[in-house]
């Protein structure tokens, strides 16, 4: 199919430009959060927009193939990927380019691209916007992360979202308990994800698998919930060792987090498994009311570095910053562009630094240019006017 | 049952609403008008806090997903076509079950030279039926009589839902293979799940009783 001429100014399904109102409000909510970030010691760092593929897939890229767009490098005949998501970047920018011995905060902004919109997000071009903390292996860097998490959700006008905390380590410790090898523990865990127990029942079932574990593996689906933590004391009271830890590590983050955040609304879900094959501790994602995708995902994954010839703990989160703004509220309120001061066009020096000297304090001046209109849309209140030899600021009084 | 949000179910007309029905009053919600006569999409029910919205049975999964639902009830077929990984579903409601099967004339010989035509609502079930088995085949989607196609030539088998099979038998086809067991499944927006946690986890433990 050829586009005929006249749909020219069609965009690709799930590419979108960014218009002047709402563009306004994207760049500056990019600053407030980057400015934010930067407070807390993380420093930004520009990934590049195409990479080789190999290290766009490796570590946590491994479920990225499908969503990556792929062309030839002619120079080297390699398969390059435009980025689907920018994390295995920043962490080969930790693990080979940094290599500090400091826990090292990295934040970073940019467009990735998918094949597929994901779920009904229906964009395929999000703006991400993340952070991320290496070399830092206990709670505390999963704290830090968190409220940022939270800080930034409020940044983005979001009042009313839901925590959603889980950790991979309870699964993975019983599908290693249960024996279940690499196929089943896929199969179980695809079921797992939709909470489809007849599914789940029917796979463990298949899988012979009996007993203390199979009763825990089946309880998994539903240990959700703001009790989940206090349930798992006796639901998984049989668990290996790895279990228990994961479950003593998340109850310990709970607890820290209630300390700083005692307002959250926090949903435990133990089956959670968001990006199960490269997370290694705890996930999280926060919800918003009536919308069922997650706003914001992040969580622990401590080999991502290895890849790129070191393993160091990490932790971080990523969002797109053009979800933020459709479920913010009074973004548009706070980040109205002050009104502009218009001018006539002029070849006067005086009026040139009279121009120059509002711009640099800072307000925003239009010079009408000739023989044109001035411009409506720029919400002009003022104008320079020439009044016995001097430009001044005055009001426009509209009719 | 007691509520402390606003609950929104979505229901298909026919056979998955009627059915669903008594599961439902087994909670305390009953519609306050009958789908066949009335001609709302939104039904209130004895429930103040619950409200059904009647779309098509291939929309159920698309309205919770997207959230303009919290729960629904889908079957499973439709569930397989949708992919169903944007949503929860927890609950087998165990009713109009059925089978989703191939059919085709009896005996008829496989096609030469070319590849097996299947006419089907059901495209991504019966590519991935196709595929596990190894079988290259060309799939033509319609929406509906699936029956005529292999009488007219249009396709050599359809993959379609049997019930009784009085429906292929009429127009003299017969069952060939089984593909799924069908039935329908509680859905559950996820967003919902979380954040409406303890009511739609009551609701579903009244469901559950009454499914048992």
């Amino acid at each position: 199919m050829t586009a005929r001429n006249e749909e020219r100014w069609l965009l690709p399904a799930g590419i979108e430009e960014v218009l002047p109102a709402e563009a306004q409000i994207v760049e500056a909510l990019r600053r407030e959060l980057l400015d934010l970030y930067a407070s807390w010691g993380y420093e930004l760092v520009f990934p590049p927009f195409i990479d080789y593929l190999e290290s766009l897939l490796t570590g946590t890229g491994q479920d990225l193939d499908l969503q990556t767009f792929k062309l030839t490098d002619h120079q080297t005949g390699r398969l390059l990927g435009i980025r689907a998501d920018m994390t295995p970047q920043v962490a080969r920018i930790d693990a080979h380019h940094l290599r500090r011995e400091t826990p090292t905060r990295l934040c970073y902004l940019g467009t990735v691209l998918h094949t597929r919109a994901n779920g009904f997000a229906s964009t395929r071009s999000p703006l991400q916007i993340g952070a991320e903390i290496y070399g830092h292996g206990g709670i505390e860097s999963d704290i830090e992360i968190l409220r940022l998490i939270v800080l930034t959700l409020r940044t983005a006008g979001i009042a009313d979202s839901y925590l959603d905390l889980g950790h991979v380590g309870i699964y993975r410790g019983l599908a290693r308990q249960a024996n279940l090898n690499a196929t089943q523990e896929h199969a179980l865990f695809d079921a797992l994800q939709r909470k489809a127990i007849p599914e789940i029942e029917a796979l463990i079932n298949d899988f012979g698998v009996t007993g203390a574990v199979a009763d825990m593996l089946l309880a998994l689906a539903e240990l959700n919930g703001a009790e989940a933590l206090t349930q798992a004391a006796t639901v998984l009271k049989a668990a290996a060792a790895p279990v228990q830890a994961a479950v003593n590590e998340l109850r310990r983050l709970a607890d820290e987090l209630n300390r700083w955040h005692p307002e959250l609304s926090v949903h435990y879900d133990l089956a959670e498994l968001r990006g199960y094959h490269y997370k290694t501790g705890a996930v999280f994602a926060a919800f918003v009311p009536g919308w069922g995708l997650e706003v914001v995902r992040g969580g622990r994954y401590d080999d991502i570095g290895r890849v790129f010839g070191r393993a160091r703990p990490a932790v971080g989160f990523s969002t797109d910053l053009k979800s933020l703004l459709q479920h913010g509220r009074g973004l548009a309120a706070r980040y109205q562009p002050q009104p502009s001061i218009t001018a006539p066009w002029s070849t006067d020096p005086a009026l040139h630094s009279a121009i120059a000297e509002l711009r640099a304090s800072g307000r925003r001046v239009i010079q009408t240019l000739p023989g044109a209109l001035p411009n409506d849309a720029a919400g002009e209140t003022q104008q320079l006017v020439l009044r016995e030899g001097r430009w001044e600021v005055q009001a426009i009084s509209k009719p | 049952m007691n509520l402390n949000v606003p609950l929104t179910i979505a229901l298909s007309k026919g056979r998955i609403f009627e059915q669903t029905l008594p599961l439902l009053a087994h909670a305390g919600i009953a519609p306050l008008d009958d789908p066949e006569t009335s001609r709302k999409l939104i039904l209130e029910t004895t429930n103040q806090l619950v409200r059904f919205v009647i779309i098509r049975a291939s929309d159920v999964p698309t309205y919770v997903e997207y959230g303009a639902a919290d729960l629904g009830v889908a079957g499973k077929d439709v569930l397989l076509e949708h992919g169903g990984d944007g949503l929860y579903e927890p609950l087998d409601l165990g009713i109009a079950r059925c089978r989703l099967m191939v059919a085709g004339r009896p005996n008829s010989p496989e096609p030469e030279n070319r590849r097996l035509r299947i006419a089907t609502k059901y495209v991504h079930s019966a590519e991935r039926y196709f595929a596990a088995k190894g079988q290259q085949v060309e799939i033509i989607k319609l929406y509906g009589s699936m029956e005529l196609a292999p009488l007219v030539g249009l396709a050599d088998v359809i993959v379609d839902l049997v019930e009784s099979g009085s429906t292929l038998k009429a127009n003299g086809l017969v069952p060939l293979e089984h593909i799924a067991d069908i039935s329908s499944r509680l859905v559950v927006n996820k967003a919902s799940w979380k954040m409406k946690h303890e009511a739609v986890t009551a609701l579903l433990a009244l469901l559950r009783e009454a499914v048992n």
